[in-house]
């Protein structure tokens, strides 16, 4: 893979990826607005919010730790953006998947709220310092069961796989479900579960978007951005959002269609499974995100994290323990 | 400010004057160990209008109706209420039997406005906006129905010294019974989605205790009060107009539960269960509503005249959704404006319990804790004082108050 290749893709799967994510989050407010009795805004709004905060003023506090207070937003969208190569898009291989795997993307994970909290940090707010205190809570409250399910996932299929089973090709190549028998079946599903609630959390929706939440710190890590720097941390959550739910699709659900279906032909075959891709990961958004913050009231970051660090750990512990049982039996 | 003896720094996080949490302007300013806090201090005065200083010294009192219903947009009946009732008290003018039963339904009326409005405002501060455009769109229900009966949907413009300016006629009683049909039926649904929610649950419940001693101690009144197991009610205590024919109980929350914890989560029972009460009082004051008119003068001319001429000192209370407000009014003979007005809203006394239900709390607590007390700030404002005459603007505190309180009433009895 030579270095034109990978510029070329990642400008590609970059503004396609970024294209589908305002999209997508467009479509789940809607939905949501619709849940709720109400009828939302356009399909096209948030590209529509992107525009206006392009031309708004950029205003910086007195305060603020300037050089931090404008990295912090291009950090985000960059390693928002950096998910999009390492994780299986529209039905073909990762970009960068020859160079990275699924742990690779769980440390990637990491980064987008670090910059959200160091921007919080920098903005001079006690509203801000709440809320990236409460991110950085999160953040590692998080990581616990999200690494128990890839590791219990990549640890199974490492038994069936020669190749690193931690590669999006392989796990493609052994989807956990046709390697388990029954007691396995309910142990993936148990660490689905996890990872479906693990994606609420990482997008910062209700019930866990304490980080900036309106009612209670005025806005949290985001009340002092304004204009492009806002702009930059909008576009990386819906990013941020979407790469999270394909990673649970890239892992749970790696099935492409074309091959079910008999397509040969390269083409014809790149739609198809490029088409099933947005339907899985509409499923997954639909369940993780859309469902769950309408019918939610939003926790306090002590319930969120004890949510995390003890309710869904025990749980994908659980699942692991199921898969450990079936492989046994 | 931070004292020698902790080691750990604390921090002051500022609520107010303005923040997505309040819906009109207050200050609380937190001081915060990180999520916990740990002191509250509370400033009044944002949305100080001078409405006693309008009443006492530019409005005649028939004007002044008007300006009280304007002390608060929600509470457009409850402040004319008692204003009236003290004014009829310091003139001895009576208002007939059937201006009395419409004064009950439209005070009754608005007492289910309130709460709905409050129980939407409580779900947005817990992020749950899926239960507040439910509840507000229910809330649409009483609206329309106060349109239909008094013209506008929310400021009611009902009250006239000596009987109500609108009549509720039999021809509009079918249209009210269908309103309360409605909310009848979707009741037990409302009842479900705000007390049977997990996540409300989580949220409210052993959130902002306020217990039976303080609650005595602080003098909290209204739905807080009863939520804490004070069952006061003015309706129940000092019946006025048409409660004194019915039979009021005071709501608190062991009906449902079968004890009294006193927090947010009892104070949404009591509001819920409010509801279903002031229902079941309005279709009681239709069925015994007398016939008759409604002013005991209904020329105006001849009413402020006799207003003009009036001497004396009346007091008036009525039970606000908020709690009990009490107007004090005082008239001296050939003075077109009132000699004295003072207004003692309920929230102003129930401000009183916000550091107690906020200490140890977390900050995530706090825009639904403050909102639990449903405070309405517009109703507490009119005590700040601000020296025009020498120019200068200040916040008094609370020896100073004192001090200038009790000159005064040594003032007064001279």
């Amino acid at each position: 893979m030579n270095v034109a290749t990978i510029i070329a893709g990642s400008i590609m799967l970059v503004l396609l990826g970024g294209f589908f994510s305002m999209l997508y989050r467009g479509i789940d407010r809607k939905l949501v607005a619709h849940m709720q009795g109400r009828v939302g805004p356009p399909l096209v709004q948030p590209f529509r919010d992107v525009q206006k905060l392009l031309i708004k003023e950029n205003i910086i506090p007195d305060g603020a730790v300037s050089w931090l207070f404008n990295a912090a937003p291009f950090i985000c969208l960059i390693t928002s953006a950096l998910l999009l190569l390492y994780i299986p898009m529209f039905g073909q291989k990762a970009l960068l998947g020859g160079f990275g795997d699924a742990l690779l993307v769980v440390y990637l994970l990491i980064l987008p709220s670090l910059a959200f909290a160091a921007g919080g940090f920098a903005s001079s707010s006690p509203y801000a310092t709440v809320g990236a205190q409460r991110e950085m809570v999160l953040l590692m409250s998080l990581e616990f069961p999200l690494a128990v399910s890839v590791v219990s996932l990549g640890w199974r299929i490492g038994h069936a796989a020669t190749a690193n089973p931690f590669m999006f090709s392989t796990i493609a190549e052994y989807p956990i479900w046709s390697l388990v028998g029954p007691l396995g079946v309910i142990g993936s599903l148990i660490l689905m579960f996890a990872l479906l609630v693990a994606t609420s959390g990482k997008s910062a929706k209700v019930p866990f978007d304490m980080a900036e939440a309106e009612t209670e710190i005025a806005g949290g890590i985001l009340v002092e951005y304004s204009g492009r720097n806002l702009c930059l941390f909008y576009l990386a959550d819906i990013i941020k959002a979407f790469a999270v739910s394909a990673l649970v699709v890239a892992l749970f659900i790696p099935y492409n269609l074309s091959s079910l279906v008999g397509i040969g032909a390269p083409v014809p075959a790149g739609i198809v499974d490029g088409l099933f891709f947005l339907v899985k990961v509409f499923a997954v958004m639909f369940i993780s995100i859309s469902v769950i913050r309408t019918a939610m009231a939003r926790f306090k970051i002590s319930q969120a994290s004890w949510v995390y660090i003890i309710a869904l750990t025990i749980i994908s512990l659980i699942g692991l323990i199921l898969i450990a049982v079936d492989l046994m039996v | 400010m931070i004292q020698e003896e902790t080691k750990k720094a604390t921090y002051t996080i500022p609520v107010g004057p303005i923040h997505p949490a309040l819906k009109e302007p207050i200050r609380l300013a937190l001081t915060v160990d990180g999520e916990e806090i740990v002191d509250v201090d509370v400033f009044v005065g944002q949305v100080h209008r001078g409405i006693e200083w309008l009443g006492m010294n530019r409005n005649n009192p028939i004007q002044s109706i008007y300006l009280a219903e304007r002390i608060c947009g929600i509470c457009n009946i409850c402040h004319p209420f008692s204003f009236v009732m003290a004014v009829e008290q310091a003139t001895g003018i009576t208002p007939p039997p059937r201006a009395e039963y419409i004064r009950t339904i439209t005070a009754e009326m608005e007492r289910i406005h309130s709460h709905l409005l409050w129980a939407g405002v409580a779900a947005h501060e817990i992020g749950f906006d899926t239960i507040f455009y439910l509840a507000w769109r229910v809330r649409e229900e009483i609206m329309d129905l106060i349109e239909y009966v008094t013209g506008n949907r929310v400021t009611k413009a009902m009250f006239q010294i000596g009987g109500v300016r609108r009549d509720i006629t039999e021809e509009q009683f079918p249209r009210i019974r269908q309103s309360l049909d409605y909310y009848k039926s979707i009741f037990a649904q409302l009842k479900k989605v705000f007390l049977d929610d997990i996540t409300i649950r989580m949220r409210t419940r052993n959130v902002g205790i306020l217990k039976r001693e303080d609650a005595l101690k602080l003098l909290t009144v209204g739905p807080s009060g009863r939520a804490s197991g004070v069952p006061k009610d003015v309706r129940q205590d000092q019946p006025y107009a048409g409660y004194a024919d019915l039979d009021i109980k005071a709501i608190t929350p062991d009906i449902v539960t079968g004890t009294v914890v006193g927090d947010v989560y009892d104070r949404i029972i009591v509001r819920l269960l409010e509801v279903k009460q002031s229902i079941e009082i309005i279709e009681q004051c239709l069925e015994k509503m007398p016939p008759g008119p409604i002013l005991a003068q209904p020329k105006t001319a001849v009413l402020l005249k006799t207003l003009t001429k009036a001497e004396g000192e009346g007091v008036g209370r009525a039970e606000a959704p908020r709690g009990e407000v009490v107007h004090y009014v005082r008239m001296e003979a050939g003075q077109s404006t009132l000699a004295t007005w003072k207004v003692r809203a309920p929230t102003y006394v129930n401000l009183m319990a916000v550091p107690t239900i906020l200490k140890g709390m977390q900050i995530a607590d706090v825009p639904i804790t403050f909102a639990s007390l449903d405070p309405c700030m517009s109703c507490t404002n009119r005590v700040v004082i601000t020296d025009r005459a020498a120019g200068r603007k200040s916040v008094m505190d609370y020896e100073e108050l004192h001090r200038l309180s009790v000159e005064k009433t040594k003032e007064m009895q001279r």
